[in-house]
């Protein structure tokens, strides 16, 4: 059987064919191996040596050859089998550490947690934090109480209405200032929205981290009315200055009412979606219950507080047991569970939306007439139309705006409940304008710290859950 | 407080009397030297608050004592707070670690340790927490300097 001719030279090549005499020619002895292969390791003898400038190889101009030795090039491609594992070699105490973080998604912030794993089982957690510390501390000690609220507001980025009020109220306490009704009201509907807000999101992250990922868009989506009505309400969507010493900073805009009511039908559609969505899917209960558990002696030690604390059973919650803001006329329930894991975390959450919702519904409803703000012109401002008039109150203004007013020396520890727990600032004054010291006892600090508890002996995929469970804020944390 | 006269607290006083009991905007207070604090903290845990809730330190530049650790613990039952306050001098700032009544004690007196430099004795790892292990100083105390970030500038770090 003979090959075609060439179309173009019209020879006939003939190939060896199969069976034929001559024996396959041997195959090229293997060059050594080397880093890379120039012209001169291919020159054959006999004929022209080439020049060896070693700046020659057959990579050419469109290829690129590996330059590592075969057994270490076929290691970075995977394809190296090892066979000498040895199972008698390996000890059964072997474990090794995982760094979690800083930039892990699921770590909600710059939290770093270092794992020392035996197996996929945590035998060691250590929390390693600091990452967001911006010395705000300090920076309180630098700013007048009239501007103190703008510092600690940017702390808990997650619930600002809770840090201003936490702060106002210590520095009011001090001043032994009452404040309107009216102020009280708003106070408490806007930190029991900021509830709402905060839980909504912290479903939404938590669901997206344990694979619902749908959590994540209804989640947002929910709190976006939320957000609205602050932006409305104060100008800001986070950060918003808006509860100071001596009340709030502005009235309720037109139409609070209700937008309110359409916050709460939005909302209570929404978390009948989640409720239906996760508590009874089996993924989701096999991912959350029985996962992080902290036992009440753990929170009593660890000072965990809030929602963590109630799964566990603890009934503790400032607004009952120190209320404050006049949040004792409204009546609502705080739940409480018994297993302290991941699922009853979920339970409170949800069901504590419904009953801030159901506050912030009576806060409006009685919501009294008035002002909303102290009158007292030694702590708030006066009246942009008074200094027109006024000379007192154009020298009212011009003080507090430039020294800022003064608070007796005295010190005191304020707590309020935050979406996270008890969120407590230390506040001493030497009788001046800005504070001496401003402590912020976050809640975040606490649980972050009580993270081993939760995570010791645990499997790795659970670290996830129980995290984004203690809903940490950064921010709180390192302050 | 009504609510917090519930809770006894004769048995402390009798236990430990230098211990100083006051009152700051209704709420209790207790004063105690630095060498009674371990016994008085795990007292007062047993007598009811077993809620540990806060350490932090204060710098009273110019007093004597200077530094101030303050210890707020909670009791539930019946409500009640009590916040131990402990004079340290800043010649010898330090002060026995509480963490082997409370383990959640441990992060406080690490940050109090970072931010005022005050030593707790016996705290099973004393390191900085909030700022690199290699900062020098300690940021809160009054006698830090405030935004004296060099720069390459000419003139820029004299105004301080």
């Amino acid at each position: 059987m003979s090959n075609p001719p060439d179309i173009v030279t019209g020879e006939t090549e003939t190939y060896p064919q199969m069976g034929e005499s001559e024996a396959l020619p041997e195959p090229p002895e293997k060059p050594t191996p080397s880093r890379r292969r120039t012209l001169h390791d291919m020159w054959v003898s006999g004929t022209e040596a080439p020049v060896d400038t070693g700046r020659f190889t057959d990579e050419g101009a469109q290829e690129m050859l590996a330059e590592e030795e075969p057994d270490v090039l076929a290691g970075q491609r995977g394809t190296l089998v090892v066979d000498d594992y040895d199972e008698a070699a390996v000890s059964d105490e072997e474990t090794q550490i995982v760094n979690m973080g800083p930039q892990h998604p699921a770590t909600h912030g710059v939290l770093r947690l270092q794992l020392e794993l035996e197996g996929e089982t945590i035998r060691r957690v250590k929390p390693i934090i600091g990452y967001l510390h911006t010395g705000m501390e300090r920076t309180g000690e630098a700013l007048t109480f009239m501007q103190g609220p703008t510092n600690v507001t940017r702390m808990d980025y997650l619930s600002p209405f809770h840090n201003e009020l936490c702060f106002s109220l210590a520095v009011e306490r001090l001043l032994d200032l009452e404040v309107p009704p009216r102020a009280r009201a708003i106070r408490i509907l806007m930190t029991e929205l900021n509830r709402v807000a905060s839980h909504l999101l912290w479903a939404a992250t938590t669901g997206l981290d344990i694979g619902a990922l749908s959590m994540m868009i209804y989640g947002w989506r929910e709190r976006e009315a939320c957000l609205a009505f602050f932006e409305k309400t104060t100008g800001l969507r986070m950060n918003h200055n808006y509860i100071r010493p001596g009340g709030v900073a502005a009235d309720l805009p037109d139409g609070w009412e209700d937008d309110l009511v359409a916050i709460e039908e939005t909302v209570l559609e929404g978390l009948a979606d989640y409720e239906g969505l996760l508590m009874e899917n089996p993924i989701f209960l096999e991912r959350t219950q029985g996962v992080g558990v902290l036992t009440p002696e753990e929170c009593y030690a660890y000072g965990v507080t809030g929602v963590l604390a109630r799964a566990s059973g603890i009934d503790f919650d400032i607004r009952k047991t120190f209320p404050y803001s006049g949040i004792e006329q409204y009546e609502f329930d705080v739940p409480t569970a018994e297993h302290g894991d991941v699922y009853d975390r979920f339970v409170l959450r949800f069901e504590e939306v419904r009953q801030s919702l159901g506050i912030v519904r009576q806060a409006a409803e009685s919501m009294p007439l008035g002002d909303y703000r102290s009158e007292d012109r030694k702590v708030t401002p006066p009246p942009r139309a008074r200094i027109d008039q006024s000379m007192e109150a154009l020298i009212h203004h011009f003080k507090i705006f430039t020294e800022g007013f003064k608070v007796p020396e005295g010190e005191v520890y304020q707590a309020v409940e935050s979406p996270r727990g008890e969120l407590g600032m230390y506040i001493v004054s030497n009788g001046g304008a800005k504070p001496w010291r401003i402590h912020v006892r976050g809640p975040s600090f606490a649980h972050v710290q009580a993270l081993p508890a939760m995570l010791t002996d645990s499997l790795i995929a659970d670290t996830i859950a129980a995290l984004a469970s203690a809903d940490p804020v950064m921010g709180d944390v390192d302050r | 407080m009504t609510r917090d006269a519930a809770l006894s607290h004769d048995a402390l006083a009798e236990q430990f009397p230098a211990a100083e009991f006051g009152e700051s905007y209704g709420q209790r207070i207790v004063r105690v030297p630095r060498k009674d604090l371990v016994a008085f903290v795990a007292a007062a845990r047993d007598i009811g608050f077993r809620m540990f809730i806060d350490v932090c330190g204060v710098d009273y530049l110019r007093r004597s004592p200077r530094f101030e650790v303050v210890i707020e613990l909670l009791s539930l039952e019946p409500p009640s707070r009590l916040r131990i306050l402990v004079g340290v001098p800043g010649d010898d700032p330090s002060l026995p670690s509480i963490t082997g009544v409370f383990a959640g004690a441990d992060f406080y007196e690490r940050e109090t340790y970072d931010m005022f430099g005050i030593v707790f004795e016996g705290h099973p790892d004393l390191t900085r927490i909030l700022l690199p292990d290699d900062w020098e100083g300690h940021p809160l105390r009054k006698d830090a300097p405030v935004g004296a970030v060099p720069v390459q500038f000419k003139g820029s770090n004299q105004a301080t």
